[in-house]
Formats: C-alpha cells, structure tokens, sequence
C-alpha cells in the first residue's frame, strides 16, 4: 500500500518538503547536542526537565486521544466514526513516535537506551511507560494495517483483530495514566504529588487529541477530498467540550485546594505559574503570560465550539475553536505542568528555564517528523478510501 | 491514636498475616520501633514506617550514617569550605563554573534552605546565619532508587545510595524524585573542570548523574569518608553504623536530640543534624 504514497500532487511534495527542511535542521542541531552534550539546551541542575519531557507528556495524551473514536465505534457501535476512526489510529502512530524522538533526544546517554530493557526494573513507572508506549505503537500499526487492508479488498476485517483493537482501548487508557504516575508519585513536588494528575491528564488528552482530529479531518476535506461526515464531527466536538471542561474544572480544584488550605508548598507552583512568585526580593514570572494565554484560548474554544453557529455553521471556526483548545492544552500541559512542577527547588531556590535555540530546533523537527509520518499514512488511508469508492 | 497504640496495631496485623513465625516478628518489629525513635526523636510517622524495615535490627547488616553537629560550623566558620573542598578533590567532582551545569556532591547552604520546613519569622540570629552542609542523605527508602528505570542507582546491604555511572541512560527520573535536591547531571563533559585528578577514582562522563556516595571506595576499606577526615578533631561529622547500639554516632544520637531533613516523607535520610 506504501505506493499510494508515492503518488501526489505538488502540493504534497511542497508540504513534505517544508517539512523535511525542518527535519534536516533538526538533525544537524542534534548532531551538535549529541557531542557536545546537554550543556546546549535551558535545562539545569534545578530544572532537569524542560521541552523535551514537556512535549512527551503531551503527545502522549494526544496518543490516547484517538481511543475516543475507537471506542464509541468498536464498542457501542457508532457507526457515524467508521471513516474517521483510521485517523485517530494513524494520528497514534505518529504521536508515539515522536514521543519516542523526545525520550531519545532527553537522554544523556541515548546509546545505553536499551539498559531499560537489559535490567527491566518493575519498581520504576519509566519501565512501564516503556512498556505501555511500545504495545500502544504495535497495536495500532497492527490494527489501522489489517482493517484498512481489509478495507482495500473490501472484505471484513478477521475476526481475531478484534482481540487487538479491544485489548487497545484499555492500553490508551493505560499510556496517558503511567505517563501521569511519572510524575503525580514524586515525593517532595507538590504540584504534581497529587492523584488528580492522572484524570486531569486524561481530560486534557480526551480534549486535545480529538481536537487535532477534527483540525486533520477539516484540512483533508479541502485538500484531499475526503468527507469524514457531518454527525461523526459532531460527536467528536461534544467529546471535546466535555473533556475540555473537565479538565479546567479539575485545574480550579487544585487552585481551591492551594489556596484555601493554605500550605505553602500546594500554592508555590501554581502562583509561580499564574501570578509570578517572589522569593528574596525577585519576582519570577517566565510562564505567567502562557498560562494565561492557556486560560484565554480555552474560553474562546469553549465558546466557537458550543455557540451552534460558529460550530456547525462554518469549517473555518470549527478548525479556529478547535486549534484554540488545541493550542490551550497544550501551554498547559506540553509547557506549564511539566516545566512548573520544578519550581521551587527542593532547596527553595527558584531557577527558570529558558530553551535554547538549538533545543527548540530539535523540538520542532521532532514535530516535523511526527507530520511526515502521520502526511504519508493519511495518504495511504485515503488512497484506499478513495480506491474503493471509484 | 498515639503511637503505641498504632505500633500495637501495626505488630498486631502483621503478626496475624504472619501466622507462625509471628512471635519472631512481634520482638523484631518492637526492637526496631524502640530503636527507630531512639535513634532521632522522629516523628511518629516515621517511626511507625521504621516498624516494618528489617534491616534496622538485624545484627549482620550495617547501615551507615552521618551526623552533622551544626555548633561545630557555627565555631569554625572555615570548616564548611575544608569539607566540600576534601570531598570534591577526593572524588574528582569538577568544578563547573555555569550553575546551570554544576555539579556537586556536598556544599554549604542556609538553614532557610535545608530545613524549609522548619523556618518560621521568628528565628533566633545563630540560625538566620547558619550555613550548614547538605549532602545525600542515603536515604533507607530512597526515591531515587525506587524511579531509576535501569537500577544504575541502587541501595546497598550497608545502606548507602550508590550508583553504576556505565549503566546510568541519563534520564534524570532521579533528580526528579529526589526530594533534597541532592543529584547533579553532567550536562557537560566533566574532565577539563577537574583541575587535580585523583588518579585513585574514577571520574565520570558526560550525560550521567552523580552524587555523594559516602566514599563507597574508603569505607569498605575502614576509612572514613573524605569531609569526616578533613573536619579533623572537630567531631563536625561523625560517620558510623547505624546499626550498631554501641557506635560513636548512636551514642551522640541518643544524647543530643536532631533533626532530619523534611521527615515527613518519609525517605528515613540517614544524615542527621544537631542544630
Ligand atoms: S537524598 Fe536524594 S539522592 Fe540521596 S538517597 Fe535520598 S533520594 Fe536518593
Ligand atoms: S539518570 Fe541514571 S541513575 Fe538517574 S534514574 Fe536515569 S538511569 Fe537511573
Ligand atoms: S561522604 Fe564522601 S562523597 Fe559524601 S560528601 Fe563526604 S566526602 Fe563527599
């Protein structure tokens, strides 16, 4: 099936090749990294972590969020999603691997990667993030391979695929709730040491991920031809509104208890992210701006998307109400949690981060990559569909 | 509940679950919980936690640990730098000048630092001005440990946190988790940074994490680790076993009364202070 994506208008190349350009820079900064060591990104003794880690916490969600479609379709039968369900298959794909890219591009020693398996240690919950990253990967190539192939040939799917595609529902669930237990088991960091990490990741996931589905399936409408139907959108954007608020609202919950139980460690970060917090005489502030740009593009998303004529009237707020939540999780998530819950130190010390150049570049090569690879299987699946009509 | 009822209760449901050789463990856990508040004055939830760890008892296994006797600082305002410069010389930690990228296995800070928990607007001057040391804490429930995903850090029978720099992936999951601050990444290449290489240890390389290993090499030979060795006489730190009734530092343990390093989390740190 790899020839469909060989075959494409200029337009196709054109965007693989803005693509590629960033990828190949990508490379390069990354050749720089790899010898001359970290020393070349933001990150610091304080702030171990920064856009690497950041980034995978969130398209780790982004991953989970096509079991949104799978789930309605395969479990209650909501044949409206048959179409789109490919896309939030194919979109898995891709979200994994650049989760993969990212773990690979924070390691200090990324040739001793595979010491995780060499001396698997189950007490560790990157072990099993390993673990659930990997399966999550393997059944959705297995899955999004065999029922489009099925599709091709326009018979039904064997029924033994239907193990997998089942047993993937719980391994979405799975991904995006180890990916939480990395952080909310920390002793000693109080913003993330707190059990409602793991729903609030899987609300924001449930948001963010169907949102980036619905912008996909916008785009391939005009560019490709391709109808994912009017009442499976539908569905999808009443998912996300839900999802959405859950998340904010869980947000508010932890706001609430920072502040009206007063204990200093619960309220350090979240002022850190939202007001700024001064410590000897300086106020430090870095994220302020992007966690109120998070707080504001959820509410113009909340209302493009619930306002019936903005949401059903015009594909161009749609995308615009989408993107907003899109963009909104992912200042929260992608940036402010991870980035945050290192401020202050264990110290009380107060070191920001700042990326680097050659760090951003790595960053948005990786997310080139992750489009490359998710333009080519959208190729491929559409090709198919596009076969079987003619 | 007070602390004997819930040690009563804890030895009571562990012995129904360990039906026979119940009685065995009853004396064990009452051993320990004796010892485990002597042994610092903690908290009753440490205490409690100290019930269900074996080693502390059992005559065969070491546990080291150190206390730091801050009145020492207070009277040798030299001293602080005699250690870290013993330590950091000793072990071949470079001296990284960015602070981003430093890397440092004991250095000297304010009290408001170490003992955040502690600190309250009305302290008295000695303590406004304190500068004491801070080190890993080998910790007997160690984070670092729990979250390394290659077991590059791990715990040894002796008690101390040590770890393997050929197997660490650099994932820095144990900076993450050590709730002192007390791990260094080398973000960069670690050799032009050591001015006098000791030719003894090894030096590490770029990308790991690294951190105070007791002077693993020094102590299985019967020497004191380097920063006790350099406070001289001065008893500033005093290094022993833990597990020992008769050793110096259970001694001072149960004639001064010290402080840890946040308790309440329950790491049980093996570094105590006398403030
Ligand atoms: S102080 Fe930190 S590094 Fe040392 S043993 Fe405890 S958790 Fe690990
Ligand atoms: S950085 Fe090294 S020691 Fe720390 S958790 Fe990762 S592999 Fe283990
Ligand atoms: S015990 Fe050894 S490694 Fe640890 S601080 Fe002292 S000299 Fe350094």
């Amino acid at each position: 099936m790899f020839e469909k994506a060989l075959k494409g208008n200029n337009y196709y190349w054109m965007w693989l090749a803005f693509l590629g350009f960033f990828i190949a820079v990508a490379v390069v900064a990354y050749l720089r990294q790899y010898f001359v060591g970290l020393t070349i990104t933001g990150m610091s003794r304080d702030v171990s972590w920064g856009l690497y880690i950041s980034q995978f916490t969130f398209l780790v969600g982004v991953a989970a969020g096509g079991v949104m479609l799978v789930l309605p379709y395969y479990i209650h039968n909501f044949k409206a999603f048959g179409r789109i369900t490919i896309l939030g298959e194919f979109l898995a794909i891709s979200a994994l691997i650049m989760c993969l890219m990212f773990i690979m591009a924070d390691l200090g020693q990324p040739l001793r990667g595979l010491n995780v398996v060499l001396f698997p240690s189950p007490g560790s919950m990157l072990f099993w993030d390993m673990i659930v990253l990997w399966g999550y990967l393997i059944l959705n190539i297995l899955c999004g391979w065999v029922v489009l192939t099925s599709e091709r040939n326009q018979i039904a799917p064997p029924k033994w695929i239907y193990f997998f595609i089942y047993l993937s529902i719980p391994f979405a669930f799975s991904i995006h709730t180890v990916t939480a237990m990395l952080y909310c088991g920390l002793p000693g960091r109080h913003f993330w040491l707190t059990a409602i990490t793991v729903p609030r990741f899987l609300a924001s996931a449930f948001a963010a991920g169907p949102a980036l589905i619905v912008i996909m399936a916008l785009i391939l409408k005009r560019v490709a031809n391709f109808d994912a139907g009017k009442e499976a959108i539908d569905k999808i954007v009443t998912i996300i509104i839900y999802a959405a608020i859950a998340n904010v609202f869980f947000l508010a919950m932890e706001f609430f208890v920072g502040f009206y139980s007063n204990i200093p460690g619960h309220m350090h970060t979240i002022e850190y992210l939202f007001f700024g917090l001064e410590h000897h005489g300086n106020v430090y502030n870095n994220l302020v701006p992007f966690m109120w740009a998070f707080i504001a593009l959820f509410f113009v998303g909340l209302a493009l998307l619930s306002n019936p004529g903005t949401r059903r009237g015009n594909d161009l707020w749609l995308g615009l109400g989408c993107a907003s939540i899109f963009t909104a999780f992912w200042l929260d998530k992608g940036l402010g949690f991870v980035l945050g819950g290192f401020v202050p130190s264990p110290l009380e010390e107060i070191t920001e981060y700042y990326p680097t150049l050659n760090e951003i570049f790595i960053t948005i090569g990786i997310w080139a990559t992750g489009f490359f690879i998710l333009t080519i299987l959208y190729k491929i699946a559409i090709g198919v569909e596009h076969e079987v009509e003619a | 509940m007070d602390i004997k009822r819930r040690n009563f209760l804890k030895v009571a449901g562990i012995t129904t679950l360990a039906g026979l050789g119940g009685t065995a463990v009853v004396g064990r856990l009452v051993a320990s919980s004796g010892l485990a508040q002597a042994a610092g004055g903690q908290g009753a939830a440490q205490a409690g936690q100290a019930n269900l760890n074996g080693n502390q008892t059992n005559p065969g296994v070491k546990r080291y640990g150190m206390i730091i006797n801050l009145k020492s600082f207070r009277d040798d305002p030299t001293l602080g730098e005699k250690i870290v410069e013993a330590c950091h010389s000793y072990n071949n930690v470079p001296d990284v000048p960015n602070p981003k990228d430093e890397i440092k296995w004991i250095w000297m800070t304010r009290y408001e630092n170490a003992f955040h928990e502690n600190y309250h607007l009305y302290r008295d001057e000695a303590t406004e001005k304190q500068e004491l040391p801070v080190l890993c804490n080998h910790c007997d429930k160690p984070p670092c440990v729990r979250v390394c995903p290659t077991k590059a850090t791990f715990r040894n029978r002796d008690g101390v946190v040590v770890m393997d720099y050929h197997r660490c992936i650099g994932c820095r999951f144990c900076m993450a988790a050590c709730p002192y601050g007390m791990r260094s990444f080398n973000y960069i290449e670690p050799a032009p940074y050591i001015s006098n290489l000791n030719q003894n240890k090894p030096r590490r390389m770029r990308g790991v994490v690294e951190k105070c290993n007791f002077c693993v090499g020094r102590i299985e030979v019967g020497q004191l680790p380097a920063c006790v060795e350099a406070c001289g006489e001065s008893k500033a730190l005093v290094f022993g076993d833990l597990n020992d009734p008769d050793s110096e530092i259970r001694k001072l343990l149960r004639e001064n009364h010290t402080i840890l390093r946040n308790p309440s989390l329950g790491t049980l740190p093996s570094v105590f202070y006398i403030v």
